[in-house]
């Protein structure tokens, strides 16, 4: 396949992009609104082509231990499903971080808590970026907030599962997997023949056997391993934090916004630049690592920043971390399924502003 | 006749069964008189015998064999509670010319874990399904499994499994049985020679059925607990014939059709 130009929804580009970055494997489960990435793969039917595997688990359950499974073989696997799904999944996820071994998840989030409703929402921000599951760990968290960066996101978020032996999700919401844009897809690239040192395939004579296993009943060698893992987040947040501005150079407040939230305040920063207001816009594209540097750094020129998420207010906290009390941070938020306007977007920056 | 030292019942001609060399030479942490070491052992015999240790992708369990794999030198990957047969599915998903088994308890296999062991022999995934049966949670300190016997004492049915509150013992060979996926479900025992003997039979059917790819293979191994069975091991084993047997009787269940 050649690069080539389509318009499809997010969730489809997800699934293409996937059989186009090579992935060895898709366990999935159906759930609204991510149904069509599983239902797109089946019918593509990649084993046929690239001999990319596609499997429709029992469960969510299931489906991210046929992940790690997978991962344990060091292939490209992944899966994918929406809030109630993703919480079911954290069992899998954190074993995963524990044995750090490289997958990609896609959450496609929806509004909660428990099965709320099917629209989008930003509301599992802390679920995808402080751990998830029990015990200190991180996934690496990418936020598109368009379709192409649906497709782009899948490889990059191998690579970097891969760069780290570490878990990636992609956090998306229902509007961006359901919406239809053009996408550039890239070429198909093979699948990696590369057996990893430390993968289980079979012990030949020339190594020791390879274990999968996030156990140790050891209490000091678990804490060494706790600290080497903590100096991957840290590698991990020095080299990998990405993230777009707009408007910044002169702005006199900030939005922090990701995903659809950051789409929308493109548009709100324009209105409130008409009415006279120096907006300025920072959407982070990498939710851990987070750009705390770079906020740290605005909060010296902005008199003030506003968070806009579909949530109660959750990503608005790594802000008021980020800025350590140097400029006022607001947030404002919709819940439920329920998605902003740029108007009352503005409307709350300048509440937010007159104090 | 001189009676024989130590010394001479090591020398490898006086010894009628021998260490395989796929297992390793750490200490097991399993109790006296437990029957995993033997199925262990059994398993490794069948691996070296025919030539899989640079083929096998293990999985073990949550529960008394979590450490498994210290014990057996292949590769091997620690599953969650229950979901092992997940694991395996997708490791011969993605590897098919691989030799892939699953090693669990009956908390792992027929509680936690019971839609994965549903789904993956419904599949009918080329895996093997190694079952050690032995009616209680041993690693926890012998809480209720669900094939505790009706009456039977543990940690958390004090006054015995009462079956009106607690359920029924499950027998997962006959549930799995009826499934098409499954090719071949055999029930075995290792606490004689003889039954030993018979389950590495077994195995070596299940690596044939494996390389021939007719579906799961799933072999139940009826085992004691002395420690969760509150017995001496001599005592476990008599109970567990007593009372386990009849209620979990020996012997092949599926066989598919000889090719």
């Amino acid at each position: 396949m050649e690069k080539e130009l389509r318009l499809m929804k997010g969730n489809e580009a997800i699934a293409e992009a996937a059989i186009r970055a090579g992935a060895d494997g898709y366990f999935g489960y159906p759930i609204t609104p991510q149904s069509e990435i599983l239902e797109y793969l089946m019918e593509a039917n990649p084993q046929v082509t690239t001999g990319m595997v596609v499997l429709q688990a029992e469960s969510e359950v299931a489906a991210i231990n046929m992940v790690y499974g997978g991962a344990a073989c060091g292939k490209k696997v992944m899966t994918s499903s929406s809030s109630p799904g993703i919480s079911l999944k954290q069992e899998g996820i954190t074993y995963i971080a524990g044995a750090e071994l490289p997958c990609l998840i896609v959450n496609v989030v929806r509004g909660g808590p428990g099965l709320g409703t099917i629209q989008p929402a930003q509301s599992d921000y802390f679920q995808a970026t402080k751990g998830g599951g029990h015990g200190d760990y991180h996934l690496i968290v990418l936020a598109p907030s368009s379709v192409q960066e649906m497709a782009d996101f899948v490889e990059m978020a191998f690579d970097l599962a891969f760069k780290y032996r570490n878990p990636a999700m992609i956090l998306s919401d229902g509007a961006i997997g359901q919406m239809m844009e053009k996408v550039w897809l890239k070429p198909q690239k093979k699948r990696s023949e590369e057996i990893l040192p430390w993968a289980t395939t079979g012990k030949p004579a020339t190594r020791e056997h390879n274990i999968i296993t996030s156990l140790d009943l050891d209490p000091e060698r678990q804490e060494k391993f706790n600290q080497k893992l903590i100096a991957k987040y840290r590698e991990i947040e020095e080299h990998e934090v990405r993230y777009e501005e707009f408007m910044t150079e002169d702005a006199e407040y900030l939005f922090v916004a990701y995903g659809t939230s950051s789409r929308i305040c493109q548009k709100a920063l324009q209105l409130a630049r008409a009415e006279g207001i120096k907006a300025g816009l920072l959407r982070p594209i990498t939710l851990f690592p987070y750009p705390k540097k770079r906020l740290n750094e605005l909060a010296d020129t902005v008199k003030g920043m506003l968070a806009v998420e579909m949530s109660a207010g959750q990503m608005v906290e790594d802000v008021m971390l980020s800025v350590n009390g140097k400029t006022r941070v607001g947030h404002y938020g919709r819940m439920g399924g329920m998605i902003p306007t740029p108007e009352e977007v503005v409307d709350n920056l300048k509440t937010f502003i007159k104090g | 006749m001189a009676e024989l030292t130590f010394k001479d019942i090591i020398k490898p001609e006086n010894l009628a069964y021998t260490k395989s060399k796929l297992m390793t030479d750490n200490v097991m942490h399993y109790c006296p008189g437990c029957g995993h070491g033997t199925a262990h052992q059994v398993l490794a015999e069948v691996l070296e015998e025919e030539n899989l240790q640079s083929k096998t992708i293990g999985i073990t369990p949550v529960g008394c064999s979590v450490l498994m794999y210290n014990y057996i030198d292949i590769d091997f990957q620690e599953a969650a509670h229950g979901r092992a047969p997940a694991l395996a599915t997708a490791v011969k998903r993605l590897m098919p010319d691989k030799f892939v088994f699953t090693y669990q308890g009956d908390g792992d296999l027929a509680a936690i874990g019971t839609a994965e062991t549903i789904h993956t022999c419904n599949r009918g995934e080329n895996i093997l399904i190694l079952f050690i049966n032995n009616g209680i949670y041993g690693m926890t300190g012998g809480q209720m499994a669900p094939t505790t016997l009706e009456g039977m004492k543990s940690s958390t049915s004090p006054y015995g499994r009462n079956v009106s509150t607690m359920g029924s013992p499950i027998k997962m060979a006959n549930i799995v049985a009826m499934l098409p996926g499954t090719c071949y479900v055999t029930r075995q025992s290792v606490n004689t020679a003889l039954g030993a003997r018979k389950l590495k039979r077994a195995i070596k059917k299940a690596v044939q059925y494996q390389n021939e790819k007719r579906g799961t293979c799933f072999i139940e191994v009826v085992s004691n607990c002395p420690s969760g069975w509150k017995m001496t091991p001599v005592e476990s084993n008599k109970w567990m014939e007593e009372n386990m047997f009849p209620f979990y009787p020996l012997g092949d269940i599926k066989v598919p059709e000889e090719k």
